[in-house]
């Protein structure tokens, strides 16, 4: 529960359009869309889903577990492989020599190494298990806005995309520029000054 | 509105000067630090600054960390042609403290450290601390709004260059 650890970093969103109603159904049926998938014992090395704030590795949407007054928390998941470089290397090298001896030649084709490498990286993939990797969301529907935690541009771009996926709704991070932009206090004809800004040089 | 990827680069400085402004604000016009509800707030610099100087076609960085660091090199550095990149602040409301840092380039918030929430010993205390928790995160993340809301209207005013600008530019050479 990164929301409830000491130091907490936060990327800002607008979030753009509304839900079909009833809006607790599209929430449910959005987040169970894209849940968090085991890759555990498979040659799958890379996983992202949504999975439950307070349940991360068992995710259950539960209403009490979801809601929490006006805002809807969940968490992004992000499972990952990793394998190390030296292990390949030997396995690979193995497979490779065994070719060799079974079929008498002295070199293998580009193919023929890419499809042991594969091969190598399947069969490795399926013997560890994935490193989880989890980023609070809270959505504050009502006012259309987003927290999430964390700044990492990675996370963030898998955000943006399985957000769209499972709600059918754009997230627009807040930057600078946006940030300035949708401030509600800002009039349109602000807003073309805003856009034909340019920097100002505070040093002689 | 225009391209977002385009956008993020193209207005990074807005993000940059906003945090200038926010020291010279922070230094000389502190009665300019008011919450949404115009109440004077207890905010300063924490133990981090970080600048960067882009001329001469090198990126120069200059870190100024510690606690309650001078920041001279920090000034001088200003005076030099470098912008403020990134800015660690401290907001104190009675006995309670925020700590965070603002990022120019994103405007994101690192390492908010809130006051600490009631400690959760059984599931039903989770609601309780969830919800105290962005309670006590709203405060900072409001407070940036309405900071950066006074910077913008400062800066798309007509008087941007021969008042606000000006006294930074004064500052920055005195």
């Amino acid at each position: 529960m990164g929301l409830l650890t000491s130091s907490i970093s936060i990327t800002r969103y607008k979030v753009n359009g509304e839900l079909q109603t009833p809006i607790k159904e599209s929430i449910y049926n959005g987040l169970r869309k894209n849940l968090i998938q085991d890759i555990d014992k498979q040659p799958i090395d890379r996983v992202v889903g949504w999975t439950s704030f307070e349940n991360p590795y068992i995710p259950d949407f539960q209403e009490e577990s979801l809601f929490f007054g006006s805002h809807i928390i969940f968490s992004l998941r992000i499972d990952k492989k990793t394998l190390p470089t030296k292990l390949i290397k030997k396995f690979v090298a193995i497979e490779t020599a065994k070719l060799l001896k079974q079929s008498g030649r002295e070199f293998l084709s580009a193919n023929e190494k890419k499809t042991i490498k594969d091969e190598v990286i399947d069969r490795l993939n399926q013997g560890i298990p994935a490193t989880p990797n989890i980023y609070d969301v809270i959505w504050a529907y009502e006012e259309k806005s987003l927290w999430f935690l964390s700044n990492l541009k990675a996370a963030n771009e898998e955000l943006e995309t399985l957000f769209l996926k499972s709600f059918d709704l754009t997230i627009l991070r807040l930057f600078p520029y946006t940030g300035a932009y949708f401030m509600k206090t800002l009039s349109d004809s602000e807003k073309d000054l805003l856009t034909n800004l340019s920097p100002t040089q505070f040093s002689e | 509105m225009i391209d977002m990827a385009a956008a993020y680069n193209r207005y990074k400085f807005l993000g940059y000067e906003f945090l200038t402004w926010l020291w010279y604000t922070l230094e000389l016009e502190t009665e300019k630090l008011t919450d949404a509800d115009h109440n004077e707030i207890d905010l300063k610099i924490g133990n981090r600054l970080v600048l960067e100087n882009r001329t001469h076609n090198n990126i120069e960085s200059i870190i100024i960390k510690g606690d309650d660091p001078g920041l001279e090199e920090g000034l001088l550095a200003l005076k030099k042609g470098a912008f403020v990149t990134e800015i660690e602040l401290v907001l104190q409301e009675g006995d309670f403290q925020w700590h965070f840092s603002i990022k120019g380039e994103s405007l994101n918030i690192n390492g908010i450290k809130t006051p600490a929430t009631g400690p959760v010993e059984r599931n039903d205390d989770i609601e309780g601390a969830v919800l105290e928790k962005i309670f006590l995160l709203e405060k900072p993340i409001s407070l940036l709004d309405t900071l950066y809301e006074k910077f913008i209207k400062a800066k798309i005013s007509p008087d941007w260059n021969q008042d606000t600008a000006h006294k930074i530019q004064k500052w920055i050479k005195a």
